[in-house]
């Protein structure tokens, strides 16, 4: 994996256990490497982070989804990469948008259930971590590992 | 995105999906136009797999809306202004 500096966690609905854990992990993973990580997601996916990491220990930078769609559309702000958290169909929209305003390094972590099907609905390239799994985060984490 | 939730729209499809949106639009209405994701629309961009397809109904537009928790609606909501740009700008 190429070096980067900075990275975006964009998180999906905070339904599915396994997102909030492996988010935190993926954070501390990239800034052991050095990279600056902010974390976007809805109100109550960032509250689940927060409560998880009350010390901002791997969670420093947060910020509400629209408002980071809305900064990245208007150039005000920029990430080297991109990882997007998937397990429904919305999560495919929000990983096409970006790959379509943002110029970054971008993977899909998909899982739970439906990990499969929506990881061969993703119709361009970009870099996919996926486990059929929706509370058991040990095998999301060991893609993850095999891959940064 | 809190501003078209305070709009008066209406919900043609809820709890749907990208594709299901795209083919009713270009399914129920003559005058489409196809953007880009993140396209701007009433001060929000549009989240979506490209293209999205936004269909024009009098002096109304309908497009996807989506959410990360309840998936995409269609919704129609009265925009000339967005009609106008639409239509000057052509889509994609």
């Amino acid at each position: 994996m190429n070096r980067l500096n900075n990275a975006l966690l964009l998180l999906g609905c905070p339904e599915l256990p396994v997102q909030t854990g492996i988010a935190l992990y993926l954070a501390n993973k990239l800034a052991k490497n050095d990279v600056d990580v902010t974390i976007a997601g809805t109100r109550s996916a960032i509250n689940l982070i927060k409560v998880s990491d009350p010390e901002r220990n791997y969670a420093k930078k947060m910020i509400d989804l629209d408002r980071c769609i809305e900064n990245i559309a208007e150039k005000q702000m920029d990430f080297d990469s991109c990882f997007v958290f998937i397990h429904n169909d919305a999560g495919i929209s929000y990983l096409a948008t970006i790959q379509s305003i943002l110029n970054a390094n971008l993977s899909a972590i998909v899982f739970g259930g439906d990990a499969e099907t929506l990881s061969s609905a993703i119709e361009f390239e970009c870099g996919k971590i996926v486990a059929k799994t929706a509370h058991n985060p040990i095998p999301l984490k060991k893609k993850i590992d095999e891959v940064i | 995105m809190g501003c078209i939730e305070e709009m008066n729209y209406e919900i043609l499809l809820k709890n749907t999906s990208f594709k299901e949106c795209r083919e009713f639009v270009e399914s129920n209405f003559k005058e489409i136009y196809k953007v880009k994701p993140g396209y701007k629309m009433f001060d929000v961009y549009l989240i979506g797999v490209p293209p999205v397809v936004i269909g024009i109904d009098g002096d109304h537009v309908v497009f996807p809306y989506t959410k990360p928790c309840y998936g995409t609606f269609l919704l129609r909501v009265r925009g000339e202004e967005e009609i106008a740009s639409l239509r000057v700008g052509g889509g994609i």
